[in-house]
């Protein structure tokens, strides 16, 4: 054990570091990209089915496949990191989206009219009312994605984007235990420790917005 | 723009939805200072009204005048910022303060903010809640008549002209109402606010009303004082009273039974 992670120990730091990075960089874009969409298709009913549609679609593929569809598209394609921050985007996409949508249609309808009848631009109906009632589901949303995040980028090694995946694929190949694990036990211990960092974030938020 | 003399005019009044008048050809002029009660069953139009009234909803004929100005020329999002809005329903904003709540209003009208906490803790004296226990409390900490009381000072927080109310003291119970309908009674005789009033109660309109507007599929049957509504001769207004009277007769006989067993 000493002796492996005598000889392991600086490759997994930076395989983590690789790892946090994707992980890190799609889940913010999904966020950024993902709330709008949702906030939109509130607004626009009628594109909501096409949205959603797409975001559960995307889903569906299995991620090795996602990442080698992405490989031949321009600007987004190609080996290495950016094909899979992409693919991770658009796998994180689907429990933000979602969420963001179902946290403010849930609001109270009887807030929304006090809201609209004193006044509020549908500007400060969102930002004032709406977003931070819907704060804590939107946040599980995020805390969804992040560990999809968590788990498919182990995949993105297969495409030349490093991170523990790249521990795992060695190891599946030299048929050696201590490797695969040295890139599986880091990534579940990810996944667990944002699961819960964005748990406890999700009840403070309740707390606040609780009737 | 400002809705100072606060006269609300329909004029001609239709609204179609679905192909169906949910209003039809209503002609009403609301002066300045008066209450007038909306009566009616539910789903009537008295709701819909309100709506037209601060341009949640447009006529699909005729106009709805706001201080002379149609609600289809007025800047909506000022002309409801000089609007009382209270509803059965009260829906405060469950994420903000009792203090918050009631300071919307204001703070969407850029006052400055110690203006604005002076505002609220006079209303919140006046609808009969000590700031000092109940402004920083959140609404769920409330009872029901409490969170009407909050939902009454909000409507009254940029001390509007215009006041709607859609049965706010409907969801209360018989003790609590009547508490607060003698509150808003008194708080009338000193603010004289145009008020439209909604309700399905015949008592609160009686209590409450300058005049009262006797609604029904859509139609303004009858427009008089609750006196002469006592004794208004149209037939559906006859009906909505009988069944009134049959619950009072109720009352004044058990009142006896209770007199006589002493």
């Amino acid at each position: 054990m000493i002796e492996f992670l005598e000889k392991y120990g600086l490759e997994i730091v930076q395989h983590t570091g690789e790892h946090l990075v994707l992980v890190g960089i799609s889940t913010g874009l999904a966020i950024l990209a993902g709330v709008p969409l949702g906030v939109l298709i509130t607004r626009k009913s009628y594109l909501s089915p096409w949205i959603l549609g797409f975001a559960n679609v995307v889903q569906t593929i299995p991620s090795l496949a996602l990442f080698g569809l992405l490989i031949p598209l321009p600007l987004v394609g190609g080996i290495g990191g950016n094909t899979a921050i992409a693919a991770l985007i658009l796998y994180a996409l689907l429990p933000i989206v979602r969420n963001t949508y179902v946290g403010i249609i849930n609001v109270d309808p009887a807030v929304r009219e006090a809201g609209r009848g004193m006044g509020m631009t549908d500007w400060q109906l969102l930002v004032q009312v709406e977003l931070p009632l819907a704060s804590s589901v939107i946040l599980g949303g995020i805390r969804v994605a992040t560990v999809i995040a968590v788990g498919v980028a182990t995949i993105a090694a297969a495409i030349g984007a490093g991170g523990l995946g790249s521990f795992i694929f060695r190891g599946v190949a030299v048929v050696d235990y201590q490797l695969i694990l040295a890139g599986a036990v880091p990534a579940a211990l990810m996944a667990i420790a944002a699961d819960a960092a964005l748990a406890w974030l999700e009840r403070s938020l309740q707390v606040g917005s609780r009737r | 723009m400002d809705a100072a003399n606060g006269t609300i005019q329909f004029q001609n009044v239709t609204y179609r939805q679905s192909n169906r008048d949910l209003i039809s050809r209503l002609n009403v002029m609301v002066q300045p200072g008066e209450t007038l009660v909306l009566l009616g069953r539910s789903g009537c139009g008295k709701t819909t009204t309100l709506k037209l009234a601060n341009g949640s909803l447009l006529p699909t004929q005729g106009t709805v005048k706001i201080a002379d100005r149609s609600t289809t020329q007025w800047n909506l999002i000022q002309l409801r910022r000089q609007i009382g809005y209270a509803i059965q329903e009260v829906g405060l904003f469950p994420h903000f303060t009792v203090a918050k709540n009631v300071g919307v209003v204001p703070s969407l009208l850029n006052w400055p903010p110690g203006q604005v906490q002076a505002r609220v803790y006079e209303l919140l004296e006046k609808v009969g809640l000590a700031p000092s226990q109940f402004a920083h409390r959140y609404p769920h900490q409330l009872s029901g008549g409490q969170k009407q009381r909050v939902g009454v000072a909000r409507a009254l927080a940029a001390d509007p002209p215009i006041l709607l109310m859609d049965e706010p003291f409907g969801a209360l119970d018989p003790i609590t109402r009547l508490e607060l309908q003698q509150e808003f009674l008194q708080l009338q005789q000193q603010l004289r606010k145009t008020i439209v009033f909604v309700t399905h109660d015949v008592q609160e309109a009686l209590l409450l009303a300058t005049r009262i507007g006797f609604i029904e599929a859509g139609r303004l049957i009858g427009l008089s004082s609750p006196q002469a509504f006592l004794n208004s001769p149209a037939p559906e207004a006859q009906d909505f009273l009988q069944g009134f009277k049959m619950a009072a007769d109720l009352q004044t006989s058990l009142q006896q039974q209770e007199n006589q067993s002493d």
